[in-house]
């Protein structure tokens, strides 16, 4: 698997560190009325069988935060972004 | 027909031409008082004591490819009840107990060998994790000793005992742990669902949930629309796929685990053992070959192969641990879809929607659990209540904050 990473090009996956899905969402209170999102966002995931959007650190190299859209199915990779363009 | 050793005989002097198949290939009949989705370890086992311990007999198993294809058999065939945590522990020992019994049970020979299982451990700190765990297993009435380097030695002269990053220090040894031909264990569960009454059929995938007034009523197939009073789901790594089509979420994500085996060698590992510095487990098959796996790959997949860091990876953990692996070569690889749970324990739950049941989330300890696992998914759909070697496994333990965290290693999708 070869993640085009946005600032040092295309590499070997063991070069990253993959953190998760990356459509999760941090609630922004931490009342006890927000429990339910707490616990959509901790634990629950959509878990696609297809194309999945994740976080990934280059650690190996640049050590930028990435947002990768990678199929499950197949381990495509269709794009690589910088976390930070995404504002993520 | 029952298997003996007179079946073997007459059979034996007929030329073998004779054998009835093991079970039917049934086409589905338009309802059923149970629909359990998922032919592998789990979704027959649990068929099984449906039968044989509910009398439920009005049961079909429906497994979108051909019989035990999935995990059931892709795994690497350990058996072993050495859990740390209450919540577990009972549940794991029950499973031992019946593999004990297992074959006398469904009279199948699934060549279950209780060969023994050791977990080395390489530093002070493992040494006290190791002895912690024997006595928790003791103090449940579990089989466990602690071995020193020396008593490791006597058992695996053949590991590296002169590395110096790694020293093994002793291991924590369960007798009764071992290995179990995992086919087998699927075509004997299959073979004693069946000849009690129990539709096992192949390559009928699902591919929707009917549910009415909040109740599931019935599934849509590739073999057409099928009824029933209760659903139940067994199917791994695609537990996700299924619940989403009940409009609900899991607290699980699928990630591909990969097994080896080697070319076949005369008898040279007569036990599983476990490397405690690197994820490294193996254990040698009656063929000869040296079945072994390691971690998962990490990130997401459905596709049941794995890439190649993770197979060096593994291989390097062996060779640190067995020297004399590096002269071996691998046979083949494969992998297999893990349903990992937030907390690396199982689910064997009813879910919100009525008559549907879900057991799923067995990270990859799914195997040595597959007769406890359907002994209580079975009683839980026959009876309604959770069984209690079960009782910890419920859906909602992430959101009352009752994980089980047998590894102690927080909320994340690739633990064991």
């Amino acid at each position: 698997m070869l993640i085009d990473c946005p600032y040092c090009g295309e590499r070997l996956s063991e070069e990253f560190t993959i953190l998760g899905d990356a459509t999760k969402q941090r609630p922004a209170g931490s009342a006890a009325s927000d429990m339910d999102a707490w616990y959509d966002y901790v634990f629950l995931r959509d878990n696609p069988k297809g194309r999945h959007r994740e976080y990934w650190q280059h650690t190996g190299g640049c050590r930028a935060w990435l947002v990768v859209d990678r199929d499950t199915l197949t381990h495509q990779v269709y794009g690589v972004t910088a976390a930070r363009d995404l504002g993520a | 027909m029952r298997y003996s050793v007179f079946s073997l005989l007459r059979n034996a002097l007929s030329g073998h031409r004779h054998w009835p198949p093991a079970w039917r290939e049934p086409n589905p009949k338009p309802d059923y008082d149970v629909v359990i989705v998922g032919g592998g370890g789990h979704g027959l086992s649990t068929a099984y004591y449906l039968a044989r311990e509910h009398d439920i007999r009005n049961v079909a198993v429906l497994e979108k490819s051909w019989l035990g294809s999935g995990n059931i058999g892709r795994n690497t065939t350990i058996i072993r009840s050495n859990y740390l945590l209450p919540g577990n522990n009972p549940f794991y020992e029950f499973s031992l107990k019946l593999w004990e019994g297992l074959e006398q049970d469904f009279n199948f020979n699934a060549m279950v060998s209780q060969r023994g299982i050791v977990n080395l451990f390489h530093s002070d700190a493992q040494r006290d994790a190791a002895a912690r765990r024997g006595n928790a297993m003791r103090l449940h009435g579990v089989d466990a000793e602690l071995l020193d380097r020396d008593g490791v030695r006597r058992i695996l002269p053949f590991l590296d005992f002169h590395n110096g990053r790694f020293p093994i220090m002793g291991g924590l040894l369960q007798r009764r742990g071992g290995t179990v031909r995992h086919d087998a264990v699927a075509w004997g569960y299959a073979r004693g669902a069946d000849s009690r009454g129990v539709d096992i059929i192949q390559n009928c995938e699902v591919t929707g949930i009917r549910i009415e007034d909040g109740r599931a009523v019935g599934v849509e197939t590739t073999k057409g629309y099928i009824g029933c009073r209760k659903l139940a789901l067994a199917a791994a790594g695609n537990s996700t796929d299924l619940t989403n089509m009940a409009g609900l979420k899991l607290p699980i994500e699928s990630h591909v685990l990969q097994a080896f085996v080697t070319e076949g060698l005369k008898p040279y590992l007569d036990m599983v053992v476990t490397f405690g510095m690197g994820h490294f487990y193996m254990s040698q098959s009656d063929k000869g070959g040296l079945v072994f796996g390691g971690d998962i790959d990490g990130y997401n997949s459905y596709a049941r192969r794995g890439n190649m860091p993770t197979v060096e990876h593994v291989i390097e953990g062996g060779v640190a641990l067995i020297p004399g692996l590096s002269r071996i070569r691998v046979l083949r690889s494969w992998g297999g879809i893990m349903d990992m749970s937030m907390d690396g324990s199982p689910i064997i739950d009813a879910t919100p929607v009525d008559g549907l049941y879900l057991n799923c989330g067995w990270c990859y300890g799914g195997f040595k659990a597959t007769p406890a696992s359907g002994w209580c998914f079975a009683h839980l759909i026959a009876t309604g209540q959770t069984h209690k070697l079960a009782a910890a496994y419920r859906l909602d333990r992430f959101r009352r904050g009752a994980t089980i965290d047998e590894r102690g290693a927080g909320a994340q999708p690739n633990l064991h």
